[in-house]
This record gives structure tokens, sequence and C-alpha cells, in this order.
């Protein structure tokens, strides 16, 4: 059954299969156009605080080998998707690179492949991923917190949860879709959410019950941070006016989850208005924490180094903290985990440094 | 002091200390090592077999056993069908050190690189105490001799121990058999190495090899006319060094010393005879066996002081680019290079009186290791070089060069390069110069360094061009791939998504290639070829040009030419008037060749009335195919770079 949203998306993706129908019957090299996804397309949308593409564009044509690869698939992808909508299926992103298998040689060889190019999809057509019945595997990302949610299960009948009360050690699992069609956040008593990057200091925070200790959200990121993830870090911080704080390592790999939380991903900059919020800020690890806290460290290998410079050219991070943070980072040349703080016992984190960070940012 | 006295002492000093010598200083003649050792005495006992077989115009068969004897001690026979020895020079070449039959001669040969085999006969019976048996067989006699002897290192003499004929079937030849320590190993600075190598340079030779552990390797000659000896020549008063002079002086039958400067040395004409005497003060009347040493040394001062002729070249004999090229097919077979260079084989040079030329052959590709270091093969007077890699100037030739500039990878530009490729380098001279007395690597001398680089690089353009028109190719075929697959999917699949019909591609393709095409195909049977030629206007719009198909072997039979098209006799070309050739369309054109030699490499194309840049396998006409034009193609097919286009 198609809804009508769904015959919108059917009639975006035609129009892009249209143009390159009519530039061969007019016998022109067929080609798409795109913003360019690097760093140096990306420009801050400042009536909403987040980064988004810029005017940059790159010219994908069958001239080269490359290119005509890439329109083919484009073709093959589009079809699937149709196909998918007009029979209300879904898949995962993993199911759609395995599907490709049966494209002869229009089959991607990665799924990064694919996954990049359902990303261009979106780009072209402006709709979500979602929209096209093309879902992430599973998000991993975890909650725990008083607040309590409504989800709309598999049985189609919606559910109360209370992230604190009704779940275990592990918390919350957040699922691929978090929009208000399958998550209602029903009522919420804390001060603000607290974004974390590892699952040993989740855990630490966790069994230090710092979620009540602080009146704080616990989400922990699983690394990178998922769309879904940073969607509802969003929905937390619009709807409930909850400040958003992101607790990670110290090292430049990090920075950019932070980035990416905040500012949004360059890979996604056309949704980072449904993705980033603005206003979160970044706890620690920094630079000048380990100095400030003679943390153990490691070495700054030449991967580490490359990734400092680079970001030193990345639009997102020209702020005079993040300047000051990175350059310090590769003056000492050293990088530390968020572990490290265990060198002055187990609730060092919690009690110290954690209130002593908190209340620097006058949040507290 | 009595000049006569003083040079019969200094020579019999000279003669009795060479062996007592080599018994205490091994390592300088190279038998340094017991794994060398084994190497140095196959060397020896094969060079000579070759020298002998070239002298006598006979095509070389050479068997080589190796047999262990002991833990250390091996047991090992070199067999040969050269002219043999006959009876009474058998325990001089073998027992006496320094035995030479032309000591002054000048002229290229192996023999000059190692002490001998008298060494390997020395080193035997030091090592193993036990003595060298020898058998001989000419032609003219209708039995051999054997003989079992060993060397008085104090006299210098063969004490001969066993003397007896034999009866054999063989027409001529020499085996020697000798016990002696060594180890044996494979790969890197083995037998087997220097075998292999030996049998690159001298593919007119049938070389077999049986080592002691019973494996078999049979080089099988793929050339099969004697290799001339190169001409002896007098040497040239640039290259003659002093005690040579007085050994010449010594020896010469002429009386006067005016005419045995114009006797004895080439280039001196008795004018300049006459001139060299002059500055060197020296009576014209005097006898040449008289001279002392003082004036030996102003001869030599006068001798470069005067304006001379170079050297002739006749006692240069290089292997020549057919026998290169053979010889590494033959050996180098195995590992399916996709390139063979053509052989350079330089114009002969001087350095200090003393004539070289040098050859270089390049092998690409292939099996040959892309990861490792490019493996130089290094030869003086046909022998391979096997140590000292490091300090011998034809590696450093080699390092000088800049390879990325030809398609090689390589570190900041020196140094040896990586890549798939076998550089085979050959130095011939009357004199080579080794850095040592061990002979195992080339002196850095500029002229020689010179034409190493020259050759080299003549070479290494062959490989850049070569690298050039397979990236052609490659992208030719990439192209040719998105226009007949790729494309005609994407308007297949846009057609079925917006229910359209299946649009007519046919002007995208030509837009995309925008190529006249020109292809051969080739089919060789016995010694003759047929070549079909397919042209395809992949362009826009309609050609019109004149085809020239200049072939490079064999002879062309006129009326095999089609579908139209002439030969022009005057110009021994084939040539075609094609007249609007329509977009997409292909056209087949054959021709037939006789007499063709053996395997028929490619016909080079030429085209006129076209412009050259939007042709791919024919070149402009007149001109050569160069690398410019083959650039220019590259980016033609690589597609313009218009601003952001994705990579």
């Amino acid at each position: 059954m198609e809804t009508k949203r769904s015959e919108e998306v059917l009639n975006e993706l035609k129009k892009i299969v249209e143009k390159i129908y009519d530039q061969m019957k007019k016998g022109e090299i067929p080609y798409m156009e795109l913003p360019a996804r690097n760093k140096y397309n990306i420009k801050l949308d400042v009536t909403k605080g987040v980064w988004k593409y810029g005017d940059d564009k790159i010219y994908r044509s069958a001239k080269k080998i490359e290119g005509a690869y890439t329109l083919l698939r484009t073709m093959f992808m589009l079809d699937f998707i149709k196909e998918m909508i007009e029979q209300n299926k879904s898949s995962t992103l993993r199911e759609l690179y395995y599907i490709s298998e049966s494209w002869g040689i229009a089959k991607f060889h990665t799924q990064d492949e694919s996954d990049k190019l359902a990303e261009d999809i979106e780009i072209l057509t402006k709709y979500l991923r979602e929209d096209f019945k093309l879902r992430p595997e599973e998000n991993g990302a975890t909650i725990i917190g008083n607040i309590t949610i409504e989800e709309i299960n598999r049985k189609g009948k919606p559910q109360r949860i209370n992230c604190r009360d009704d779940v275990g050690d592990s918390g919350y699992p957040v699922p691929y879709n978090v929009e208000k069609e399958k998550i209602n956040i029903i009522d919420y008593d804390a001060d603000f959410v607290l974004a974390i990057e590892t699952g040993g200091m989740f855990d630490r925070l966790v069994e230090n019950g710092y979620d009540e200790k602080a009146r704080a959200v616990l989400v922990h990121l699983k690394g990178q941070p998922a769309r879904s993830t940073r969607r509802l870090l969003k929905r937390f911080n619009e709807e409930l006016g909850l400040p958003v704080l992101v607790f990670t390592d110290g090292d430049p790999w990090s920075f950019r989850i932070y980035a990416s939380i905040a500012y949004g991903a360059i890979k996604t900059a056309h949704i980072s208005e449904y993705l980033a919020t603005p206003t979160a800020e970044f706890i620690g690890v920094t630079a000048s924490d380990i100095l400030n806290y003679d943390l153990p460290t490691d070495k700054l290998n030449d991967k580490d180094i490359k990734a400092l410079y680079a970001e030193l050219n990345d639009p997102r991070f020209k702020t005079p903290f993040w300047k000051n943070e990175i350059e310090l980072m590769l003056k000492i040349g050293k990088k530390a985990e968020q572990q490290a703080l265990a060198k002055y016992g187990l609730n060092y984190v919690t009690d110290v440094y954690l209130p002593e960070k908190i209340s620097e940012m006058g949040l507290k | 002091m009595d000049s006569d006295i003083s040079e019969e002492l200094a020579k019999r000093q000279k003669e009795i200390s060479i062996a007592e010598f080599f018994e205490k200083n091994k390592q300088i003649l190279g038998f340094d090592s017991l794994q060398k050792s084994l190497v140095m005495a196959v060397k020896e006992a094969v060079d000579n077999s070759l020298d002998a077989c070239e002298e006598a115009k006979i095509l070389p068969e050479i068997n080589i056993y190796l047999e262990r004897i002991d833990r250390d001690e091996y047991r090992l026979m070199v067999e040969d069908n050269g002219p043999g020895i006959v009876r009474r020079e058998v325990p001089k070449v073998f027992g006496q050190f320094l035995y030479g039959s032309r000591f002054h001669a000048v002229r290229q040969s192996r023999g000059q690189q190692g002490i001998g085999i008298s060494a390997v006969v020395l080193y035997g019976q030091i090592t193993t105490g036990k003595p060298a048996h020898i058998e001989s067989k000419i032609i003219s006699e209708d039995i051999g001799y054997m003989f079992d002897l060993y060397i008085d290192t104090a006299k210098n003499k063969p004490v001969i121990l066993k003397e007896e004929p034999f009866l054999t079937d063989k027409k001529s030849g020499v085996k020697i058999t000798v016990n002696l320590k060594g180890k044996y190993t494979k790969g890197k600075q083995s037998i087997m190495d220097y075998l292999q190598n030996t049998a690159i340079v001298n593919p007119h030779a049938t070389i077999t090899f049986q080592d002691s552990d019973g494996f078999k390797i049979k080089y099988e000659r793929v050339w099969n006319d004697p290799i001339s000896p190169p001409k002896e020549t007098k040497p040239h008063p640039y290259g003659v060094e002093i005690g040579e002079i007085m050994k010449i002086a010594q020896k010469t039958s002429y009386k006067k010393i005016s005419t045995f400067l114009t006797g004895e040395f080439s280039r001196i004409s008795s004018q300049m005879a006459n001139e060299i005497l002059k500055i060197s003060g020296i009576d014209p009347e005097r006898e040449p066996s008289k001279l002392t040493l003082e004036e030996v040394k102003k001869l030599k001062e006068a001798f470069l002081k005067v304006k001379l002729l170079p050297p002739s070249y006749e006692s240069l004999s290089p292997i020549g680019e057919t026998l290169i090229k053979k010889g590494l097919k033959n050996v180098l077979g195995d590992l399916k290079p996709s390139f063979y260079s053509i052989p350079v084989t330089r114009k002969p040079s001087v350095y200090s009186g003393n004539p070289f030329t040098v050859e270089v052959g390049l092998v690409y590709g292939g099996n040959i290791p892309s990861d490792e270091p490019v493996k130089i093969l290094r030869f003086a007077n046909r022998v391979p070089l096997l140590y000292q890699a490091g300090s011998c100037a034809l590696t450093k030739a080699v390092e000088n060069i800049d390879w990325r500039k030809y398609g090689l990878e390589q570190k900041g530009g020196s140094g040896i390069p990586t890549g798939p490729m076998i550089v085979m380098i050959h130095l011939a001279s009357t004199k080579v110069p080794y850095t040592s007395e061990a002979k195992e690597a080339i002196a850095e001398i500029p002229e020689i360094m010179q034409e190493v680089d020259l050759a080299l690089k003549e070479s290494a353009r062959q490989i850049r061009t070569y690298l050039i028109k397979k990236e052609v190719k490659n992208k030719l075929s990439e192209k040719f791939f998105l226009v007949q697959k790729i494309l005609p999917l994407i308007a297949e699949k846009s057609a079925k998504i917006t229910n359209n019909p299946v649009p007519d591609i046919s002007p995208v393709i030509t837009k995309i290639m925008n190529i006249l095409w020109i292809d051969e195909r080739v089919e060789v049977t016995e010694n003759r070829a047929k070549i079909n030629v397919s042209v395809i206007n992949y362009t826009s719009d309609k050609k019109s040009f004149k085809l020239y198909a200049d072939y490079t072997d064999g002879a062309v039979l006129p009326e095999s030419i089609k579908p139209f098209g002439e030969y022009d006799q005057k110009n021994d070309y084939i040539v075609w008037v094609i007249e609007n050739l329509d977009p997409l369309k292909r056209l087949d054109l054959s021709f037939e060749l006789e007499k063709i030699k053996s395997d028929y490499s490619e016909t080079t194309y030429y085209i006129e009335g076209i412009d050259p840049v939007h042709v791919v396998g024919a070149e402009p006409l007149p001109g050569d195919w160069n690398i410019e034009s083959l650039k220019s193609i590259i980016e033609e097919v690589e597609g313009d770079e218009d601003g952001n286009e994705e990579e």
C-alpha cells in the first residue's frame, strides 16, 4: 500500500532516472551532479547552527569507467528501492549489499560502496534512507537514566519503558528508528545528558550510580555514534531542553565523535539539521586535562598526528577552544583514555573529575 | 746493474713465488670460502672450454659433474668437446702458473678473467692432497692421453705421476677431474647461478650440470653457428703498461727499437716511431731487449705525448642484438616476461688505449617479482660476474639513473630500482679494468660509466614506451568495456524505470571514445603470416584517410591485399585509401607475408589525412612513434579533466 509520502519519494527517484534517460536520448554523455562530500565543502548554516554541504559540485559522468559504474549502480539501486516501496518491503543496508550480488557487473564490491550510494540518493532526493526502506542493521547504543519513553514494539503496541527502573545493567537499547512514529518521550527527571564513548567508562558511571547522584541521563555511544543515537540526543536536547555533554577519550578520533554530534558529520552533512546538536559541549578528555590531571598517556602515532593536522584544517574545529586543544596535544605528543582517570581510584571520575569539569562549564 | 741479470732474477722470483703466494693467499684469487671455491673451479674450467671452442670454431658442449666424496670434499669433473690440447702442452697448461701461449696478443677473451685452470689444480692439491686427472684428445690423433699431475709449488713446474694413452670415441676434447674442498649451495652466487648466466651470454653452447644431489640441469643451445673469435691485434701504445713493454721487448724478433715500435704495437707509423724516440731521447738503433727500466718508462711517457689513431675495434666481439635476445629468452623464458627490449650494443669506444663496448638487454614483466629490487646480471667478456656487485661500475651505473622517469619505482631517484625487471649488462674489452686481482668488479672508469649509462637509458626508453603503450591499451579496453557493456545497461535500466523505449546510444558511444581504432591480429603459419587489421571509426564524424602498413619482416604477396589497397613497390609498403568511414563502422583489411624469419612481431601503421590525436594504433606520417604523441593519446583516452570530475 502506498502512502502519500511513498508516492512523493517514488516521484523523486523517477526524476533522477529521467534526467539520465533524457541525456542519453539527446546523445549526451550521461552524468549526475552532486554536492562535493568533503571537508572543504561544508558550511555553517547560521540559522540552524549546523554544518551542511556548500555549493561545490562534483560531476559523476559516464565518460570514465568509475563514473559509468556508479551511474549503472544508481539505476539498479533505484529500481530496487522502487520495487520495495511498491511491495511494501524493507531491507537492511547489509541485505542491499548482498542483493547486489545478482546485479552482474553492477554489483557492489564493498558495503561501503552501497552505503555511500544510499547516502547519495538521500542527497539527490532530499529524503532519508528510511524513506527508501533501507535501515542499518542494529544500533548498539544504550541509555540509563530517569527518562520514560514509549516505544511502538514489534507487535505494533505502545510500550512504556523507564530507562532506569525497567532495564538491566546494560540499559535501554536504542532502536534504529527513533522518530515520533516509533518513540515518544513521556517523562523525565534529569538535569543533563552525558554521552559516553567507551563501554568501560559507561559501566563505571553506572556502577558508581552517577545517573542518580548527578541526575544525568547516561548514553553509551559505542564509538562513532550511529544516526539514530545522534537523532535521539538531538530530540532530548530540543524537546526536553536538556544540555548534552560529550565525554570521550582524549585523542583526535574522539574529537571527531564530538564534532559529529555537535556539528554534523561530513558524510551526512545533507541531514545535519536532523542529527546535529549544536549546543552539545565537550567535557573531555582534553589535552589540558592530560596536563592538569597528570594522566597516564600513550604517545601519539603517525596516524594520530596526521589526524590532528587534518582537524586543524577542518572548518568544524575552527574555534579558539579546539585550536588550543589540538595544538596543545600536538605539542605534548600524548593522548589519554577516559579510563586513565582510574589512576586516582575508581570513584575519582564521579567524585572529582566530572563535578569539576561540569562546574567549570557553569552547568552546576 | 746489468739489466739482463736483473730481468732474469725478477722473472724467476715471480714464477717461484706465485704458486707459493697462492698457497698463502687463496682469497686474493677468489678461493676465499669453501662455497666460492667450488664456483671458481667450475668457472675456470668452463671459461677455458668456451674459449677453446671459440678458437676452434666448434659449437661447445660442456658437461659438468659434481660428486660428494666426504663431508667437505668434492670431486669436480668438467668435460668439453673443444679441440683438445696436444700431449706435450697438457702438463704446462694444468701444472704451471702463468703459462700462456699468446702472452702479449691483445684481444677480448674470457681467459683474462681468472688466474687460470692451474689455480684449480693447485687448490685441489692443497686442500685434499690429491693430484688432478686430465684427459685430452685432439682430432689429428687416434688416441687420447691421460695424466695424473700436481704442481711443484717451489719450482712452479708440473710433476707428472702418470701419463697413459687411452681409447675414446670422442673426436676431440678435454676432461679434467679434480678433488677439492668446498661447500655446495644453490641460489645466489652458486654454480647453478653461474651456469645460468653463462648460458644467457653463450646461446651457442649446450651446458649440462649434474650436482652432488643427483639434480640435473641442461641449457640447450639455441644458436647453431659457432662464435668466431675476435681478431688478435697488437697492443695500442696508450693502454700498454711498463711491465708489458719490457716483456714484449724481451721476446721480440725485431733488432732495432724503431722497427720494434712499428712492428709490435698498433697504430705506430715509422714517422710516429721517430717522433716517440725523439721525445724519449732513445737511440733508434738500440736493441729492444737491452732497454733499461728507465728507458721503458721514458718510452711509455712518450707514447702518451703523441697523437695516435684509436685502437682498432676488430679485437672486440660483442654478443650482438640477436644473440642477447635469444640467450635471454632461452634462460629466462620460464619467467614468461611480457617484454624483451631490443638489446643495445653501443658503438665501440676507448679508455686509456683499450677498446671496449657495452651491451644491455632488459627483460620486463611476467613472473618476475615486482616488489623486489631489479636483478642485475653483470658480464665481462661473456663471463658472469657474481661477486662484489655493490662496488662494481655496472651496478653503480644502474644506481645512478633516475628510473622513475622510465616507469619503475625507486626511492629518491637513485639506487637500485624496484620492479619486475632483469637488467643484463655486458662489458667487452681487450682489457677489462677490474677493481682488484680477484676480478669480480669493474672499476669506475668515466668512459665506461658513460657508455653503460647511455646503453641503459636507451634500453630504459624502450621500457617506458612499452609501459605507455600498455597503459593506452588498458585504458582503451576499459573504454571498450564502458561503451559495450556498462552504457547499454544504463540505457536499458533507465528505460525500464521510466517506462520508455531503450534509447539509441551510438552518439554517446562516439562521444566517449572519440578515436579511430586500428587493431592488428597476426596469424603465423610456418614462414608465412596473415595480418588482419580492423579499422573502427569511434568518432562522431565520417572519416577519410590513408593507411600505410610498414611490415617488418618477410615479403608481401601483392594479390593477398584485401579488400582493396595496393602494394607500393618503390617504398615497400602497403597503402589503403579509405573514404567516408561512417561513425561506428568497422572495416576489415588483410594481407599476407611470406618468407618471414620466426615470430613476426608487429606491423607499424602510419596514417595520413586525419588528426593523429584521435588515432590509436597508427602513427602520423611521417615520423616515429615517440613518447610525446603517446602521452597525448593517454590524455585523450583519459578524457579532459573538466574540473570536478569525480575520481
